[in-house]
């Protein structure tokens, strides 16, 4: 484990650097006090259901519908936040204009606009009577208080991380190869699509998933648009409240569950994409 | 970086960069993703103080005049006055316990912090309903006790405590891991104790990227809504946070009020932001690469 073997066994490698034993033991406390205690709570409930317990809850079709839901829109949500996330991206990073780190800067709003705030902004946006929403019902779509008011809140919120994982990468990549391949002769699309593109695709996958799994969970900015109705444009974070409101404890539970089972997939999938793309291009 | 592109572009007038695309495509492109963000991020971030003053000045400050909004602003700096300090404590305390020392599980007990960032909010506020909720794992013993603490304050402060746990770790972990221990060895061999060589070494050298990332934290502390909602109850004037205090305004229909409350929250990010780029384009060196949330 340790290169030079140690004569007797230490578990942090000698250092003259003080206070490892009071910082470590602090750290770990408050870590197991706030986050591993609850979040084991979680896992005993759940557990206390069973397989069996949880299959039960997600087959009613309330359930079924909302988690249904939650996961359709949110991929077509990372979707949509990963095309224009990456031409933002890409603009930001490879083309000067006034006000560039302005809109730069504008990037992290979702991040820092308390979610609450965007949801009742994008409410009053997109209703029947709002800004864009008047604009839409002309062409007869309604946003608000249907599945596409979701959709608009997730692009919301997804956007930030679709941009913030590719423009480190987009910065990085390396003029001379692009050179070489005009110089070659490529045209600038070929370049593109074959030269500078494929190294970008595990970024782009990554801020799909983060943009995803962040929109599976999300409540905030999105109940307030959506209208909330049960089969129709009901999330799953929504039917955890409504579980917890009527102390159904353990629907609730199995909900958190199978929400917490599907991210901690696209985790591992995330993981999965940046070893393939260390393998393959010799970076994350 | 792209600065270089477009001045040589623009001394060699005739061949075009190899390396860029034509004109056209470039305006496009810029044209399409100024259009996107205008849409979807600042058209929103503009009617919140649209909606807020749509009846003029007079009506927005009514809506702090009340004493539910009172009260929620003073919950709201009091629960971001208790979890911010916690967060920061703990958070300087796993930097340096992770990034000055060796030992094994390094990489776990990284990933076990950075867990909140992965848990939906209001998974987040739930899991403190099964431990400390009436029908949860303590529920009984605090009860016997008289101690509330689910729909009540504490539930709040535990609830943010979570969602903005990782917030300070994490921009102080891989910036002391990048200043290593030369520096601190240095000032202990000098004669410094450990705690005169962390005020006066450790300390100047993350300063930039303790503010940035206490600044994030505190912006998430006010701004917490699905976490705090779950374990508040609502009980206006007692357990409402600004947050859930536009929630209620709103679904009262006084658009006006929730606007106005919410305009406050919406400046907290707006000044955030600006901070938060100063710092980046000033102290970059100073911050954690990639340190960008």
């Amino acid at each position: 484990m340790v290169a030079t073997p140690p004569r007797r066994f230490h578990f942090r490698r000698p250092s003259v650097i003080p206070g490892f034993g009071l910082t470590f033991g602090y750290a770990l406390t408050c870590l197991s006090l706030v986050v591993l205690l609850p979040l084991a709570a979680l896992v005993a409930r759940a557990s206390g259901l069973g397989l069996s317990g949880i299959w039960d809850v997600a087959r009613d079709p309330r359930v079924a519908s909302a988690l249904r839901l939650s996961f359709g829109v949110s991929l077509l949500a990372a979707l949509t936040a990963s095309v224009f996330g990456f031409v933002v991206a890409w603009v930001l990073t490879r083309y000067d204009f006034p006000g560039r780190r302005i809109v730069d800067a504008a990037v992290d709003l979702p991040f820092a606009l308390p979610t609450a705030v965007a949801g009742i902004a994008l409410a009053s946006l997109y209703a029947p009577n709002g800004l864009v929403g008047a604009q839409l019902a002309k062409v007869g779509i309604q946003a608000a208080y249907t599945p596409i008011g979701i959709f608009i809140a997730m692009v919301f919120i997804g956007l930030p991380f679709a941009v913030r994982t590719v423009q480190p990468l987009i910065a990085e990549i390396d003029k001379e190869v692009e050179e070489a391949s005009a110089t070659l002769g490529a045209k600038r699309l070929l370049t593109l699509t074959r030269v500078v593109l494929p190294p970008l695709i595990p970024a782009v996958l990554t801020g799909f998933a983060l943009a995803f799994a962040r929109g599976v969970g999300e409540y905030g900015s999105i109940i307030f648009i959506a209208g909330n109705l049960p089969f129709v444009s009901e999330i799953a974070p929504l039917l955890i409240v409504i579980k917890l409101s009527e102390f159904d404890y353990a629907g609730a539970a199995a909900i958190a569950t199978i929400m917490l089972g599907i991210s901690f997939l696209t985790l591992l999938v995330i993981n999965l994409i940046q070893a393939w793309s260390r393998r393959r291009f010799g970076y994350v | 970086m792209s600065e270089g592109i477009t001045l040589e572009a623009a001394a060699a007038p005739r061949p075009r960069s190899v390396i860029s695309e034509g004109r056209g495509v470039r305006w496009l492109l810029t044209g399409i993703a100024i259009l996107f963000l205008a849409l979807f991020l600042v058209l929103p971030l503009l009617t919140v103080f649209a909606q807020a003053l749509a009846r003029g000045w007079a009506a927005y400050f009514e809506a702090f005049a009340e004493p539910d909004a009172r009260s929620a602003i003073r919950l709201t700096l009091t629960v971001a006055a208790i979890s911010v300090p916690f967060n920061l404590v703990f958070g300087v305390a796993a930097a340096w316990a992770i990034a000055k020392f060796e030992f094994p599980g390094k990489s776990l007990l990284i990933t076990l912090i950075d867990l909140p960032f992965s848990v939906s909010p209001v998974v987040s506020g739930m899991i403190y309903v099964l431990v400390f909720g009436s029908q949860g794992l303590f529920g009984a013993f605090f009860i016997e006790h008289g101690i509330q603490i689910i729909f009540a304050v504490p539930g709040i402060v535990l609830a943010t405590i979570f969602v903005t746990f990782p917030f300070i770790a994490r921009e102080l972990i891989p910036l002391m891991q990048e200043q290593g221990t030369a520096e601190e060895e240095a000032a202990l061999t000098l004669g410094a104790s450990g705690w005169h060589a962390f005020r006066t070494v450790t300390l100047p050298n993350i300063r930039w990227g303790l503010l940035y990332s206490v600044l994030l934290c505190n912006a998430r502390a006010m701004g917490e809504f699905g976490a705090v909602s779950v374990v508040s109850g609502h009980i206006r004037g007692l357990t409402n946070t600004l947050p859930l205090h536009v929630e209620i305004l709103y679904n009262e229909y006084n658009f006006v009020g929730a606007f106005a409350v919410a305009s406050l929250l919406a400046g907290l990010a707006l000044v955030t932001l600006v901070i938060k780029s100063v710092l980046e384009w000033r102290y970059a060196g100073d911050l954690a690469a990639g340190g960008r949330h």
